[in-house]
């Protein structure tokens, strides 16, 4: 996987929100096919990354690309699922109506065509939610309303997608089925998600990041334990929980034995 | 009702309330929605200075209106999408700084002011032919407006970070937006006044939205009910001897009320076994594969 093309560069990248530091000196390259889990302690600037890659953030310094453009000139290639559902629930739209809208970059004029809709309706297919196309969005679960949002990002069929812990809603049933269903994506496009669930990302992703205000990545499945001392400042709690794959290497010292 | 459509005034005023009822609708909807109510309510208020500026300058007010409420609209949506100001603070200040701004234009004016309090409190029975013109022109200039832009209005009002991220110009549309919400005080002022336009286009929609699926079915619902109690209203005023724009506004506000009830009374009798029952089937299924 190392031969294929960089679909996202990130140079010395710094954020301040409302005058705080959020992001400071990111940097980053991602290509394509890779499944990137972003892992960090809250308000460690996860989901302002994350926005950065959509576009929604301007950077304050360095420089961001995305499949070769400005995070603000890419659009139709991003597919971004935020974190939670930020809308009203209350809304009057259908389940059918909301995937719609990830065709909005794609659409020719102002109005969707019918191989919109098509794309659309395969797109719910994809998560296996053709049946509640109908659906009112308040009559959904948690774990339903997300596999709506993720359908609405793929109705763009985007090259890279971007994953704001889209498991945080969803019944812990279902969170499985849920990360099978990104592998199974992660054939046709890349994905970065971002997580504070260390076991969940570190069974189901190709690579492995950690964010706490700068990121710490070696392109591997795996952290040096000295990255996770660095970004948590807090290192036992990781390696107490014997989580089923281990983002840790063994340890040479005497840990624990 | 058919002897009371045989004066013209009020066949005029008749004619006055559907087209408020139509702006009211469209328009409505996306207030209640993307809840605009209290800015729409700045923007209504803004108008006094318009009018005051009409009598002032010997044009016409309604012409002023429109020009105030424009750029209103655009002031207060400028604020609350850049957002370094708090938003209802600043809108509170610009509504309070039209009607003063309104206000001294009239002190100022020479001459005989007392039709000022039609635009405060509404007269839809002496709404004049060449207003009507202009009702139904801007009600068209809102209808096209949203026939184009439909997609685009809804993504935004639903979420609007996602419709950003699909490169929707998300600044331009809330503008014009609020836009829309300054032609449709305009078109309400005759009818119902400056103070009681916010009543209008927020509680028909209001009302549609209780029992309704998407936005379009709630538009023409809350069309359908600004009809109902405008022309209600109308009748008991003409009946009673009141004032017809307050009369419009309880009739709605008691519509509202009863909607309430019924609404209450719909989600107590009709339990939602139903939807749960099909939701766990499809979970299931989903576990299954």
């Amino acid at each position: 996987m190392f031969n294929q093309p960089v679909v996202i560069e990130v140079k010395n990248l710094g954020v301040r929100l409302e005058g705080t530091p959020v992001l400071t000196d990111v940097n980053l390259t991602v290509q394509a096919g890779d499944f990137l889990g972003i892992i960090g302690p809250n308000g460690g600037g996860k989901t302002t990354f994350l926005k950065v890659l959509a576009g929604l953030i301007r950077p304050d310094h360095g420089q961001v690309t995305v499949l070769g453009h400005s995070p603000f000139h890419s659009r139709g290639g991003v597919g971004y699922v935020p974190q939670y559902a930020n809308f009203d629930r209350s809304f009057p739209v259908s389940v059918g109506e909301v995937v719609l809208t990830g065709r909005l970059a794609h659409r020719r004029g102002r109005r969707f065509s019918s191989e919109d809709r098509k794309i659309a309706v395969q797109a719910l297919e994809k998560v296996e939610m053709q049946g509640l196309r109908n659906r009112h969005i308040a009559e959904l679960s948690g774990g339903e309303q997300q596999r709506v949002l993720l359908a609405r990002a793929l109705a763009g069929t985007p090259e890279v997608l971007l994953l704001d812990e889209p498991t945080a809603s969803v019944d812990s049933r279902f969170v499985a089925s849920f990360y099978e269903l990104l592998r199974e994506l992660n054939r046709e496009m890349t994905l970065i998600l971002v997580s504070h669930d260390i076991s969940a990302v570190s069974r189901y992703v190709k690579t492995v990041a950690c964010l706490n205000h700068t990121l710490y990545y070696e392109h591997s499945r795996e952290i040096s334990s000295t990255i996770i001392e660095k970004a948590y400042q807090c290192p036992v709690d990781l390696i107490a929980h014997g989580v089923p794959h281990r983002v840790l290497p063994p340890h040479n010292g005497v840990v624990g034995t | 009702m058919s002897s009371v459509l045989a004066y013209d005034f009020m066949r005029n005023a008749f004619l006055a309330g559907f087209l408020v009822s139509l702006a009211c609708g469209v328009v409505g909807t996306y207030v209640v929605v993307k809840r605009l109510v209290f800015i729409s309510g700045g923007i209504s208020h803004t108008a006094y200075g318009g009018i005051g500026l009409g009598y002032y300058l010997g044009i016409s007010p309604m012409l002023g209106a429109t020009f105030f409420t424009t750029l209103s609209a655009l002031g207060m949506g400028l604020v609350s999408h850049r957002g370094r100001q708090r938003e209802d603070t600043v809108i509170g200040i610009m509504w309070a700084v039209g009607m003063a701004v309104g206000i001294i234009f009239v002190a100022l004016s020479p001459g005989y002011t007392a039709d000022l309090m039609s635009y405060l409190f509404g007269s839809i029975l002496t709404v004049p032919g060449n207003d009507l013109w202009l009702m139904a022109g801007l009600d068209l200039v809102i209808i096209l407006v949203v026939v184009l832009f439909f997609e685009d209005f809804k993504a935004v009002a639903f979420d609007e970070e996602f419709a950003r991220v699909m490169g929707v110009a998300t600044e331009r549309i809330n503008l014009l937006l609020l836009f829309l919400v300054a032609l449709t005080v305009v078109v309400l002022i005759r009818a119902v006044g400056i103070i009681l336009v916010i009543a209008l286009l927020s509680i028909p929609a209001a009302i549609a939205g209780q029992f309704t699926r998407n936005l379009g079915q709630m538009m023409g619902w809350s069309t359908l009910l600004g009809i109902i109690f405008t022309s209600t209203g109308l009748y008991l005023s003409y009946l009673y001897n009141l004032p017809s724009g307050a009369t419009i506004i309880l009739v709605a506000a008691a519509g509202y009320l009863l909607s309430l009830l019924y609404a209450r009374w719909q989600r107590s009798a009709r339990l939602p076994v139903n939807r749960l029952a099909a939701r766990e089937d499809c979970e299931a299924t989903v576990v299954k594969k």
